[in-house]
């Protein structure tokens, strides 16, 4: 008999009971909660009398609607965000679930604080009524998002009714270039299987160039999951996962003994050598060159040595697609990536807004200013980050090129808050989402690393930053 | 919820593929704490103006589409965020089923909906329906040369069949356990609370790893 992958074995650990169907009720070790997509879930326990079953299990935070700017974020000015953050006050008051206020020191993006937290460790089910839960699965954890519908199933049953899904490994072998992260590595992913091309699977990461990567490189890997079609991507837990859980301020990690033990149970999650997948892909890191996209779906991507597209050559996508896609970029083919013009840098988001991408951004830009053109927007994840960031004078270097300094939130990712693209503004993201009037009504996104975003905000345009020297 | 066994009205197209749930229901329309009120809003800025009103180019606002309740458009609808407020605009615009191609994509089989999508759906009584590319370009076809045609989406029998001169039907594959869902209207969190006493057993065994 085959011997079990990571995602296997997490599943069969879940499993409460397989009904006659074929689909299991499926345990939920974690449930996040944020302010957009639980208010009808509570509204629907409330008319039903029915209590959260496991409140301990729940964390909430508000995220999506919160200005980022000091003045604004404690008295909310859209009377329709403030109800709705409100709303999750209310609720979680009212149902007993723990809230990280605007108040807390831990409120953020809630895919940021549950890893920093220690809420999110390996082996566990995770849910949140968020397709970037995602992110979770850089620690060998089960993790997706889910509708509200089943907000309020797992709130009432601590549960979920499941089908199995399929399981595809994509292995990158060998090491990155230099100038190259792994932001890339899932923009070239989605770029060669298309935003579907993960539909109905987990996805395990595997090979060299992941194992080599810090937690927060690979958080942004499994982050973007979903953008490829999969509700969950995983990575095996190693002895980079479990230095991240020891270290300091994560309140709900084991300690002491109880980390040994945990330690020791963790060895035994990654997939056995003799795991069968239903799909295998393989991937040259090597090769990889920076991603930059150029349409409004993560899978229009190309390297930034490449041209903006010809409709006629554009794999799987039709050249109706294309043409449209083009045509709300205001882009012409042909032109260089290199040579697009941008007026806004946002650095944030699930995907990119932790300290060590704040930390790479910083290192870059240290004692340069922004070009003269662009507008950039520092969003920390986290008002832990924002913290940490002080305290290494990071914000400093941020404020004296020229950028805004923000509270956590996820800010000009969707613009839900007041940090909003103008129609026609052309801007490079860190973000994960480059839909059509995702950051604003008519805006335009061109998705990176942060990387490519530090360089990108010093000239005013995409370099490629394997040959820039900054 | 409301059962699904089969319903009859006029098929509307969307002649795009990897329609995104921001496309369906922009962001601005998420700061609501009720779960109705979202079928104006679908597609919003595709479908209203800078003024306001209705784009007359956008498909939907075709007069020949008015009052349309079966929807077809193109491969991976749905795809982005997990918001149900996508599907809850969908269903509140008046569309009762969603008809989209899966596809063939370097041999394997790349589904018609995105998977969070697809699954609001069923929450909500909403059907997908998954046809060949071949089926779905036809349906384009037929709907483009007889705009305001009627099609029944027949769950029982899992067909599509277009009311015309002859009728043509399109057979359809279904999870069952999405079809008995549909068609008995269940309310999930009760059918599961009837496994409490197995969810308190699970819960007594197993180890959570939650230290605070
Ligand atoms: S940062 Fe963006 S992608 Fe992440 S949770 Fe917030 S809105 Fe969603």
């Amino acid at each position: 008999m085959a011997g079990k992958t990571l995602f296997e074995k997490i599943w069969d650990k879940h499993v409460v009971k397989t009904m006659p169907d074929g689909t299991v009720l499926l345990y939920i070790d974690r449930h996040l909660v944020h302010e957009v997509t639980s208010p009808q879930a509570f509204e629907g326990l409330r008319m039903t009398k029915r209590p959260v079953r496991r409140p301990d299990l729940s964390f909430a935070t508000m995220d999506h609607n919160v200005p980022t700017t000091t003045e604004d974020r404690m008295t909310i000015r859209d009377p329709i965000s403030a109800a709705q953050v409100e709303a999750l006050r209310a609720n979680c008051k009212e149902f007993g679930v723990n809230l990280y206020d605007l108040q807390s020191d831990h409120q953020g993006i809630v895919h940021i604080i549950g890893p920093e937290m220690g809420i999110t460790v390996p082996g566990l089910t995770m849910v949140c009524g968020d397709s970037h839960t995602s992110t979770h699965g850089a620690f060998g954890t089960l993790a997706f998002g889910i509708g509200t519908s089943e907000v309020e199933h797992v709130l009432a049953t601590q549960t979920l009714r499941q089908s199995r899904p399929k399981t595809f490994r994509v292995e990158f072998t060998g090491q990155l270039q230099k100038g190259v992260y792994s932001k890339d590595m899932i923009l070239k992913l989605i770029g060669l299987i298309g935003t579907a091309g993960g539909t109905g699977y987990v996805i395990e990461y595997a090979g060299e160039a992941v194992r080599a990567l810090s937690m927060e490189a690979r958080m942004t890997i499994c982050n973007m999951s979903i953008e490829g079609g999969a509700r969950a991507g995983m990575i095996a837990p190693d002895d980079t996962t479990y230095e991240y859980i020891a270290a300091k301020d994560r309140p709900f990690a084991p300690k002491g003994e109880a980390f040994d033990r945990a330690v020791e149970y963790w060895k035994s999650l990654p997939s056995d050598p003799d795991a069968e997948f239903d799909r295998v892909l393989t991937i040259e890191a090597d090769k990889i060159a920076p991603q930059v996209t150029w349409g409004t779906n993560p899978g229009m991507v190309v390297d930034v040595t490449d041209r903006v597209p010809d409709p006629h050559s554009v794999p799987g996508h039709s050249v109706r697609d294309v043409e449209q896609a083009l045509a709300y970029m205001g882009l012409t083919p042909g032109t260089p990536m290199t040579e697009i013009p941008l007026d806004t840098i946002f650095i944030g988001s699930c995907t990119n807004a932790r300290i060590e991408d704040l930390r790479t951004v910083a290192g870059i830009i240290k004692g340069r200013k922004k070009a003269d053109s662009v507008r950039v927007i520092v969003v920390p994840g986290s008002q832990q980050v924002r913290k940490q960031a002080e305290a290494e004078g990071i914000d400093k270097v941020f404020i004296d090129a020229g950028a805004e300094w923000r509270h956590a939130g996820c800010s000009m990712c969707l613009g839900m808050n007041p940090d909003q693209l103008k129609p026609g503004e052309r801007c490079a993201s860190t973000s994960n989402r480059n839909f059509e009037g995702r950051q604003g009504k008519g805006g335009r996104t061109h998705l990176v690393s942060p990387e490519m975003a530090a360089a990108a905000l010093l000239e005013g345009h995409f370099v490629d930053i394997r040959n820039w020297a900054a | 919820m409301e059962a699904f066994s089969s319903h009859r009205g006029v098929v509307a197209t969307l002649d795009r593929a990897n329609v995104d749930t921001d496309q369906i229901i922009p962001k601005q329309f998420l700061k609501s704490i009720k779960r109705t009120g979202f079928g104006e809003s679908l597609f919003f800025d595709w479908r209203y103006g800078d003024d306001g009103k209705p784009n007359p180019s956008f498909e939907l606002n075709q007069p020949a589409f008015a009052g349309a309740s079966i929807l077809v458009t193109r491969n991976n609808f749905g795809c982005g965020s997990s918001r149900e407020h996508a599907v809850w605009a969908v269903a509140q615009y008046g569309f009762r089923a969603v008809i989209a191609p899966w596809q063939d994509r370097n041999g394997s089989r790349v589904p018609g909906f995105a998977d969070i999508f697809r699954n609001n759906c069923v929450k909500n009584g909403l059907l997908t329906i998954e046809l060949s590319e071949a089926e779905v370009d036809q349906l384009f076809d037929w709907i483009e040369r007889f705009p305001g045609l009627q099609a029944t989406v027949d769950l029982e029998e899992q067909r599509v069949i277009l009311h015309m001169d002859e009728e043509v039907a399109f057979h359809f594959d279904v999870d069952p356990v999405v079809k008995d869902h549909l068609i008995r209207g269940l309310d999930d969190i009760a059918l599961t609370l009837e496994h409490e006493a197995d969810i308190t057993s699970f819960e007594q065994q197993h180890e959570t790893q939650l230290h605070a």
